[in-house]
């Protein structure tokens, strides 16, 4: 339903997005990762309509979004990264307004706005002025406002940022709800957030894509992935486990006479626990625990992205 | 065609209920119907020159609305760009044009509500003599045409900045030139120094040789045409401003 195809947009000299292409269909919950100033608000205006790409092409739904954005928005609700709001109006006036500029009147934008405003939890507020909201009604009322026209396609920069755990937890449940029949695309900066809602991560660094995956997949990238964490039993273990090909590094977090935890770093991602296993029941140590890392996003994210850096500086 | 006037209506019933929202509206009301009255009553002595026309309310209006207009115009982009609502404004299927003439018409519909408001002046007239109704009435009109082409011009300024000071200032400044270009000190001042013509040029972009026109009570289709084309040329330097701005 998105489909982005070599988007470039400059500032004066900067290049903020650079050659960017991704496509995205129903059911997706897309994630774009990256640094500040990577890019990610850019290319997400750019599908919104609000900024024209100087080269490539949005194409939503099959509309070129830059030559007619008033059709492809009609598909589309957006939520801008700094939740911008009409500060003189209450919270249902202010969604009133944006349910009759979706085309609905009287009785129907009614509905739509009571509905959104018990979807999004704002009924305690629903007659307070914008300007004297707390920042996390805020967020709820600019999320709200998306849904008024119940859209294939929402595109949301930072959704939860500035929302307490439960209102996370509850506009986490309704993404992951809503999007069997959306295409969802949001951008964060918390990767358990990544790892919990999307389907697809897009990492982003300096303008460029440079990782775009499963969580999952991209997990297996991590250094930290089939890294072993064992409390064992036994006579000599660390030099036993040393002989082992696909085992990297030991390091030893805590021995109490014979008992130790360790923590096995394996050689390039290979798995090492089944091995691990075997030995310890050959050598019939006393096994406490045992656990297999799955990879951290966090630390693939600081791998591209640093190196990237790295990269762009050379 | 329906939508866009859906868009608008949305718009401009937005805008109208902002300003009545806040204290701007009642406090710009009440500072114009003062200010106008002053002038007509005290400047003008309006009393005391026995005449029932409503020459001395009339020709300060120019004056009046270089000032107030911007205050009531400025805000219309500058506080849209200020605060980012632009951003939600223009993704939500609402097209620059759409938008602008929303804005344009519910802050005209204002300032005509606030000339409507002194009818008390109208009433002291009839109270008077016997004014000339039609001229009244042709005054009113020419009246209303330049506070639409002063909300125009300050609307186009609030789409240059977001600052509201810097849009103030800027349209004041274009109001003063439309205002001075054709006033007759200035005028007679320009003609001793540049020959005929060009001064002719000059005053031919002022508001004022159709604005007196109007208050003597003639209706002239040039005149018409004139605001009408004042406003039609910001309304458009302003659709050109937000494209550009928007990115679009
Ligand atoms: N309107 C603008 N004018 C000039 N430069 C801009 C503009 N908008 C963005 N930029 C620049 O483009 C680059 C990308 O910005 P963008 O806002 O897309 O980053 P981001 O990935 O969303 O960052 P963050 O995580 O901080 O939100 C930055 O260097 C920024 O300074
Ligand atoms: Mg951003």
């Amino acid at each position: 339903m998105i489909n982005a195809s070599g988007l470039i947009k400059n500032f004066g000299y900067r290049r903020a997005v650079d050659d960017v292409s991704f496509e995205a269909q129903k059911g997706a919950v897309v994630g774009i990762l990256g640094p500040n100033g990577a890019g990610k608000t850019t290319t997400i205006r750019m599908v919104a309509g609000f900024l024209v790409p100087d080269a490539g092409t949005v194409w939503v739904k099959g509309i070129d979004v830059a030559a007619d954005p008033v059709a492809a928005q009609k598909h589309i609700g957006y939520m801008p990264e700094t939740t911008p709001l009409y500060e003189d109006m209450t919270v249902s006036g202010f969604l009133r307004f944006l349910a009759e500029v979706r085309g609905f009147s009287g009785a129907e934008r009614q509905r739509r706005v009571d509905e959104v405003i018990e979807r999004c939890f704002l009924q305690p507020v629903r007659n307070q002025s914008i300007d004297t909201l707390s920042k996390g009604y805020r967020q709820r009322t600019c999320f709200a406002q998306t849904l008024l026209h119940d859209p294939d396609i929402l595109l949301l920069d930072e959704p939860t940022e500035g929302l307490d755990p439960n209102q996370k937890q509850v506009v986490r449940d309704m993404i992951r709800e809503m999007s069997k029949e959306k295409v969802i695309m949001l951008s964060t900066h918390v990767l358990e957030e990544v790892e919990a809602i999307c389907t697809r991560a897009i990492i982003i660094s300096a303008g460029k894509v440079v990782a775009d995956d499963q969580p999952s997949v991209l997990k297996t990238r991590s250094t930290r992935y089939n890294a072993v964490t064992l409390d064992v039993e036994g006579e000599g273990i660390p030099a036993i486990l040393e002989t082992f090909p696909n085992i990297g590094k030991i390091q030893t977090l805590s021995t109490d006479g014979n008992r130790s935890r360790l923590f096995l770093l394996p050689k390039l991602g290979k798995p090492i626990a089944a091995d691990v296993l075997e030995t310890a029941r050959e050598k019939r140590w006393k096994l406490f625990d045992l656990k297999v890392d799955e990879g951290r996003l966090d630390d693939v994210f600081r791998r591209i992205t640093t190196t990237e850096d790295i990269r762009e500086a050379e | 065609m329906n939508e866009n006037l859906h868009h608008i209506t949305a718009v401009a019933k937005r805008e109208w209920r902002a300003y009545f929202d806040s204290p701007v509206a009642y406090v710009f009301i009440i500072i114009f119907l003062m200010l106008s009255g002053f002038f007509t009553f005290s400047i003008a002595r309006f009393f005391e020159t026995g005449q029932a026309d409503l020459t001395g309310f009339f020709q300060w209006h120019p004056w009046l609305y270089m000032i107030l207009v911007p205050a009531v115009a400025m805000r219309l982009w500058a506080e849209e760009r200020r605060s980012g609502t632009i951003e939600l404004l223009f993704t939500v299927s609402v097209t620059p044009l759409q938008a602008l003439l929303g804005k344009f018409i519910a802050a005209w519909l204002f300032m005509i509500l606030a000339l409507i408001l002194t009818f008390p002046v109208v009433l002291t007239a009839v109270y008077l003599g016997s004014p000339d109704l039609g001229m009244v009435a042709s005054g009113y009109l020419g009246s209303a045409l330049l506070a639409g082409a002063y909300v125009a011009a300050g609307m186009f300024t609030s789409a240059l900045t977001r600052n509201q000071v810097i849009s103030f200032i800027l349209a004041v400044v274009i109001g003063l030139f439309l205002i001075l270009a054709g006033y007759p000190p200035v005028t007679d001042l320009l003609a001793q120094h540049a020959p005929g013509w060009l001064v002719d040029g000059v005053a031919s972009f002022s508001f004022m040789p159709h604005f007196e026109a109007l208050q003597r009570g003639v209706i002239d289709l040039r005149d018409l045409t004139y605001f009408a084309s004042v406003i039609v040329f910001m309304l458009f330097s302003t659709q050109v401003v937000l494209k550009n701005k928007v990115g679009r």
